[in-house]
């Protein structure tokens, strides 16, 4: 099935389906009727022939396609990971990776979405780790496999990294991964792409959870606060707020001062 | 890269800005902050809320005839999924059996499975996605917490009322920000990496309507670090919390003294219907951006359709505050592809300012959500006309971004907002050097199932946290309050659900509820053929919608799936 490129006001912009609130003034009208067409491209979706907008994002063109998608879209706009896609291209022997919400088609793309990344997670008690390499020999001795090809770093969508953080697990360096791996969004195509087969963006979760638990200078004015919370230091003030008529908690309100 | 036809505006922010930053150095605010009068002129002539066809009076329910937001009130006069007698044999024979049923798989659902284990109490934890799935791993600018010695917990509590206009559950403001240092320090211990300063010390920003800097932060992926460090710990206990996804939960089941008793899930994977009887139920659900109100773009997560509400308030859950909906003040306008996407208020907090297509202030960047919103529809309404159009037919103002490094030194903006950097990176934006084009987003539901402080709800046995809850925030909520909301509550829930769950003991499973529910809108003279909760949306083009609709006879599950998405006038359009 292709559809033919008629419906050319619905082209890329479809899931923000959505007629700008404000009113259009004359002017505008002017500028949109010279607005240039949206051209389509044809795609390959998971080897079905389609034809869609030139600007849309593989998420749009599946969804444009006439698919409901379930497995394989999450929050649409890069944070969660549940849509990691593999592509080619005409004329380029090489498997490329995206997120199809922020990744856009090109012509002859021909892409497959990855509904799920088959792993084990390494099960831990966060309080009975040490911040350093015993805890990644032990938890995920598969970081000792990486041989430095960097195939890792080329798959991630979010251009991490990758390999560097996982060298530094095999130093127990906790401070490097928790700052390298720090966007990932935990799409898992580096690990599906990693001949050693290492689980990389779990090596970055333990990474990460180490550092902030056991590394991070600890604040003294929280506990401070906290203990003051405790001690009841502000349930006095509480309860005068809280007793406020709403006239006159308006007024506290909008007289309060207000830091730079 | 901006088009050319922008060159010429793009010119005029970068005319105005030597003069913006000297007083954005001098402390002074940028623009007057408004008082009083001048909030509820500006809300009540722009804010889509007050638009006319906004909201309608409901005619079932616990709510009978208090006027909702339309798109809410549609799904909730709607019909069940599920035949009642067709259950009947499986609520005998439940499919699965748990001390405690936490249904939503975000932030607040997995708060509760920790704090519940914690609590002795193991339990099983659906959700429609995959764990995590949520507005909840998305938020980017941070969390407000009164950590900071020039603030105090309850300042947060005034900040949080005015901006909510004084209609905040104060019981529930109290805890919210009471319990704020506390759930950062419990996040820490965890392993969630605040941003510090070299002391230790919380680094804290302003946010919308804040008195005092009080915003802690990751970068600007805050949910996604406190997301992906809740998810390793539930899933750290495979034998005490049981994780069910693709499983999202359709309806409640009473017993038959009318307490929560489980629910009924519906496989997006096999299409059955699953029952799980359980002693105590949590319904984490979160937001419903997805519903797409009003015809505005959405910040929120694919699975954002307002499911835990429909089925709440099916089950007889008193809705508050679901008359008001919150507009982001900043989403992406340009790039088309990142239409509606959340740029975060941090970019204001840092220092960025939204300017008008002459590159001039029109509002006090940190007003509160509703107010600067309003303040941005206002600039690009025909009454002023100062907004910049884009080809693909939208209308946004600047936010200039560039400021933030004049102002904080440069590589400030490439480490705190790595995110927003990669995003306009992508379409070759370099928002160190160029603005953003904003515009409202349907952002967040200010309203939801009434709670108290323990998270109950008036129906024993259910209680409720998150974006799903109602109260917290009034009609607006303050920014980084929600995720401050989503680990209180989650926490909370949790709790007190596992408390309840020691104690309970459940009669005979029923869903007489559902079918008083039909019995209801033939009463009330509802004819629709509407079917909720939605579970997701359909982004499918019109004409193969109308196209699947073709199919005659007895329509298995999916089909009623669609149906819920299709709207009425596409289905007059495909009848004709």
């Amino acid at each position: 099935m292709s559809r033919t490129p008629q419906a050319k006001s619905r082209a890329g912009n479809k899931p923000q389906a959505v007629k700008p609130v404000a009113p259009k003034t004359r002017a505008a009208k002017a500028v949109l009727q010279d607005a240039p067409k949206a051209r389509m491209v044809t795609v390959y979706i998971m080897g079905k022939r389609h034809v869609v907008p030139e600007h849309a994002t593989i998420m749009r063109a599946i969804e444009y396609s006439g698919q409901q998608i379930i497995r394989g879209a999450g929050c649409r706009e890069g944070f969660c990971g549940a849509c990691g896609t593999i592509y080619r291209l005409p004329g380029d022997y090489k498997i490329h990776s995206g997120l199809a919400c922020t990744t856009l088609v090109q012509e002859g793309m021909s892409l497959t979405q990855i509904p799920a990344v088959p792993m084990e997670k390494a099960i831990y008690d966060i309080e009975k780790l040490s911040p350093d390499v015993d805890t990644f020999k032990r938890l995920y001795p598969v970081v000792f496999r990486c041989v430095a090809c960097n195939t890792c770093t080329k798959s991630c969508p979010q251009g991490i990294q990758v390999m560097d953080y996982i060298q530094a697990a095999k130093r127990g360096d906790v401070a490097s991964i928790m700052d390298i791996s720090f966007d990932c969004v935990a799409c898992g195509l580096c690990a599906l792409r990693c001949p050693a087969e290492i689980v990389q963006h779990k090596v970055g979760v333990l990474g990460r959870r180490l550092f902030g638990r056991y590394l991070a200078k600890e604040s003294k004015e929280l506990d401070t606060r906290i203990a003051e919370v405790q001690k009841g230091a502000f349930d006095k003030e509480y309860k005068s707020l809280m007793s406020m008529p709403k006239d006159k908690l308006s007024k506290t309100y909008y007289e309060r001062d207000i830091e730079p | 890269m901006y088009p050319d036809y922008l060159a010429g505006l793009l010119k005029e922010v970068d005319r105005t800005r030597p003069k913006r930053l000297e007083l954005a150095k001098s402390g002074n605010p940028v623009y007057p902050p408004m008082n009083a009068d001048e909030r509820k002129d500006v809300l009540s002539k722009y804010h889509p809320d007050y638009t006319k066809g906004a909201r309608c009076k409901i005619r079932v329910g616990p709510n009978k005839g208090q006027e909702l937001t339309t798109e809410i009130t549609e799904l909730l006069e709607a019909h069940s999924m599920v035949e009642p007698r067709l259950m009947d044999i499986h609520l005998q024979k439940p499919d699965y059996e748990t001390d405690l049923l936490i249904i939503g798989g975000g932030g607040a659902g997995c708060w509760a499975a920790i704090t519940a284990m914690q609590n002795g109490v193991n339990s099983m934890l659906v959700t429609k996605l995959r764990l995590g799935d949520s507005n909840s791993m998305m938020s980017e600018g941070g969390m407000q917490a009164a950590v900071a010695p020039t603030d105090s917990p309850t300042r947060h509590y005034l900040d949080a009322m005015g901006g909510g206009h004084f209609e905040n559950n104060p019981e529930l403001v109290r805890i919210l920000t009471q319990d704020g240092p506390e759930v950062v320090k419990e996040l820490e211990r965890l392993g969630v990496i605040w941003d510090k300063m070299p002391d230790g010390s919380m680094q804290v920003l302003h946010g919308g309507g804040t008195s005092r800097k009080r915003m802690v932060s990751c970068r600007d992926y805050i949910g996604a670090i406190i997301t992906r460090t809740l998810m390793d710990e539930v899933h750290n206990h495979p034998d005490k919390i049981q994780v069910r996804e693709f499983e999202p939960a359709v309806e409640l089941v009473l017993d038959d003294k009318g307490h929560c008793a489980g629910a009924i899930l519906y496989s997006l994977d096999t299409e059955q219907f699953l029952t799980v009887k359980a002693k105590s139920t949590i319904i984490t659900t979160g937001g419903f951006g997805r519903l797409h109100i009003r015809g505005f773009a959405t910040t929120n997560h694919y699975g954002a359709t307002g499911d835990g509400l429909v089925m709440a308030y099916r089950a007889g859950a008193k809705l508050a505050f679901m008359d008001s909906v919150q507009y982001h003040p900043t989403g992406a306008v340009f790039p088309e592809q990142i239409a509606g996407f959340l740029i975060t208020e941090k970019i204001r907090g840092a220092g960025g300012q939204p300017l008008n297509k002459f590159g001039e202030l029109f509002v006090f960047p940190r007003e509160p959500r509703d107010i600067e919103s309003a303040a941005i529809i206002r600039e690009c309404s025909a009454d002023r006309g100062n907004g910049i159009e884009t080809y693909a037919g939208r209308t946004g103002v600047w936010l200039d971004s560039p400021l933030i490094d004049m102002i904080h030194g440069e590589g400030y903006t490439k480490h705190q907002f790595p995110g927003m950097c990669r995003q306009f990176n992508r379409f070759g934006i370099d928002i160190t050097k160029q603005p953003m084009l904003i515009y409202p987003s349907l952002h967040y539901q200010n309203g939801g199932v009434e709670i108290n402080g323990k998270c109950e709800t008036n129906i024993p046995g259910l209680f409720v946290a998150g974006e799903a809850s109602g109260g917290v925030h009034g009609r607006n909520r303050l920014m980084g309050n929600s995720v401050l909301d989503y680990n209180v509550f989650g926490r909370r829930a949790g709790r007190y659900a596992s408390d309840y769950a020691k104690k309970a003991k459940l009669g005979k499973l029923s869903l007489e509820h559902v079918t008083k529910n039909v019995r209801d809108l033939k009463k009330a003279g509802i004819e629709t053929d509407l079917v909720s909760p939605m579970i997701l949306p359909s982004y499918t083009p019109d004409d193969v919608k109308i196209q699947q609709l073709a199919r005659l006879g007895s329509a298995p599950a999916r089909h009623s799936m669609l149906r819920s998405r299709i709207s009425p006038s596409e289905k007059r359009k495909a009848a004709e």
